[in-house]
């Protein structure tokens, strides 16, 4: 996506502390402190809600803003993992923390297996390749024996954490969701704001420079969309620990719809921008619950809008106006 | 044969129709998506949408103003193809300059906005729509019994296919299209007006979809969720032809619907993902697609 790239690597504002500008370690520390506080004021199952989809966009768009990929199927990865993660932990009985982890390795497998393939195509391709695996992914947990159909995989166990603690309960459960999430933003931090995060941007911008350049693209391509299903992965494999549920809405097209609005309505060539539209829409769909279909009318409205108006997303306009990337 | 295969012939070719049937749905839906590809150079995401609404639209002139199945074949993909084009002028006309990928976003959200509304009004356990008094019975080939209806869907969908690959290769109006696929600026140099021929083409797309849509309600019910699921198929299609021939997607389409009944038939299991298989086999063998230029 080319139009508008605002986005410059935090070394222009020459401010830097810890390795990133002053001013994106504010708003580390900043969301941290909200999301340690939060749960004495907020119901803790919204924000751990808000967390995983905050993770979900966050890793969709390494792949939108960064790599310049759309994907529309990016609940395969989210969905897949939380039906591993869910099955893991209620068949196998597995510590909650391997659940993630294998939901998460299953995800940049299956990553592995779709990006080698969807590499081959470019742009609206790309976009519809992703779409039809992703289909084929929820047909397959429509009918694969251990998922439950229609059901889905229900009352999955919150076991103990590496076998010892006891963090069945929503307040405690919370700060292991927190540790998650943290740990998946800050590695995807650090992925955009590496050498390879640099190459990455190049591409995006200009492919057959970087070709010329010497870059092998397909690789870097394929690396980055193994790193986006992996770190969707991890969101989809804590969603599925959370709500104690694996389903088919997990893995329906429409959660792939959902991620790019969350990415586009936040701002996809920002770091923060996601975790904005994840907030957005999550608490959109809490409270509108009871409207029914008119939150797919809603949400459809705002991707018009959006797309007609407001291409760069809310932090990237805040990002203008204070003339700092977010 | 049919013997050593363990399969009833009455299955076989009843699977074979119905799989007849719905290449030809893939075949139009992926005709409009081409078409539309190849001048405005996004992908419709709303055509399964836009199918959806077509097969509404026949129900209700049916249902309000009493008017049958011929003239809806007629009015619905013309009043949708006209909404259609009110939609290409007002938003998509504004993102030209963008990157394409836009233009599938947007389409998406009018997508969710039409699916969304159809489905607050009529829910979504979908509306019966009678098959026309000329249409109802069928005939015993002998070896399997061919509904009137079925037998219509194909030769009309046939038709309109041939109809419009004739339109488009064979006529001027269709050189003009073809020029200004090619090079707009240049076609806009010698005096046509490009952005007419883009809004009609958008139009014209439409009304493929919503006539698609007229000629699915006596078979499917009219169910605001129709579309959604048919057209993810649909771009699999696309993707296994290519979008650079008319022809291609035409064959394409009616190809894999056989496909699908002949799955159907010999591995059940099989039958909902064979196509994002074939798919797969394709973007290995040759990226492009089978009948895709190579960009």
């Amino acid at each position: 996506m080319t139009d508008q790239t605002l986005e410059r690597t935090g070394t222009a504002t020459g401010e830097r502390s810890m390795g990133m500008p002053r001013h994106h370690l504010v708003i580390f520390a900043g969301l941290l402190m909200f999301f340690l506080v939060a749960p004495f004021f907020l119901y803790p199952v919204f924000l751990m809600k808000v967390l995983c989809f905050a993770l979900f966009a966050c890793a969709f768009n390494l792949l939108l803003g960064y790599g310049g990929l759309l994907s529309f199927g990016h609940a395969a990865y989210f969905g897949g993992a939380a039906y591993v993660s869910a099955h893991a932990a209620k068949a196998w009985g597995v510590t909650p923390e391997l659940s993630v982890l294998l939901g998460t390795g299953s995800a940049a497998l299956l990553g592995l297996v779709i990006g080698l393939l969807a590499i081959r195509r470019q742009g609206i391709y790309f976009a519809m390749v992703t779409l039809a695996f992703a289909q084929m992914v929820f047909f397959f947990a429509l009918q694969a024996p251990f998922t439950g159909g229609e059901d889905g995989i229900q009352a999955v166990p919150r076991n103990m954490l590496f076998g010892i603690f006891d963090i069945a309960q929503d307040r405690v459960f919370y700060f292991f969701v927190l540790a998650i999430v943290f740990g998946g933003l800050l590695i995807l931090y650090r992925i955009i704001h590496s050498p390879f995060g640099q190459v990455l941007k190049a591409i995006r911008e200009n492919e057959p420079r970087s070709i010329s350049l010497g870059y092998q693209v397909n690789r870097y391509k394929l690396a980055v969309f193994v790193m986006s299903a992996a770190l969707a992965g991890t969101a989809g494999a804590t969603k599925a620990l959370v709500f104690q549920l694996a389903s088919l809405t997990d893995v329906h097209w429409t959660m792939s719809g959902e991620v790019v609005l969350m990415a586009l309505i936040g701002g996809m060539h920002t770091v923060f921008g996601p975790i904005v539209g994840a907030a957005v829409i999550v608490t959109m769909q809490n409270y509108f619950a009871g409207f029914g279909a008119w939150v797919t009318v809603l949400q459809g409205t705002i991707f018009v809008i959006a797309v007609l108006l407001f291409r760069e997303g809310v932090l990237g306009v805040i990002g203008r106006w204070l003339k700092k990337p977010m | 044969m049919f013997e050593l295969l363990g399969i009833a012939p009455q299955a076989l070719f009843g699977q074979l129709l119905l799989g007849l049937i719905n290449g030809s749905f893939y075949a139009m839906l992926s005709l409009g998506l081409a078409v539309i590809f190849g001048l405005l150079n996004i992908i419709n995401f709303a055509h399964g949408a836009q199918y959806m609404a077509g097969a509404f639209v026949a129900w209700m002139l049916l249902t309000y103003l009493g008017i049958p199945y011929w003239g809806a074949l007629v009015l619905s993909p013309l009043l949708v193809g006209a909404a259609g084009i009110v939609i290409e002028r007002l938003m998509i006309a504004r993102l030209y300059h963008l990157d394409h990928l836009y233009g599938l976003l947007l389409t998406f959200g009018l997508a969710l906005i039409i699916q969304g509304l159809f489905r607050n009004s009529y829910g979504i356990s979908g509306l019966p729509y009678t098959i026309p008094t000329e249409f109802q019975g069928g005939q015993n080939l002998g070896f399997m019994f061919l509904p009137n209806y079925r037998a219509w869907v194909v030769v009309a969908s046939v038709i309109v296919c041939f109809g419009t690959w004739f339109m488009i290769e064979k006529t001027r109006l269709g050189a003009y299209l073809r020029a200004a696929t090619e090079n707009p600026t240049m076609v806009g140099a010698f005096g046509i007006n490009v952005p007419r021929l883009i809004t009609l083409t958008y139009g014209f797309g439409v009304a493929l979809a919503a006539f698609a849509g007229v000629l699915a309600a006596p078979i499917y019910s009219v169910n605001p969720n129709m579309g959604a699921d048919l057209i993810i198929v649909v771009f699999a299609v696309v993707v296994i032809g290519g979008m650079g021939s008319i022809l291609g997607a035409i064959l394409t389409g009616f190809g894999l619907g056989l496909i699908e009944g002949l799955t159907k038939v010999f591995y059940p299991e099989g039958s909902a993902v064979v196509i994002f298989v074939i798919m797969a086999i394709v973007l290995m063998v040759k990226p492009a697609g089978l009948f895709g230029r190579t960009a």
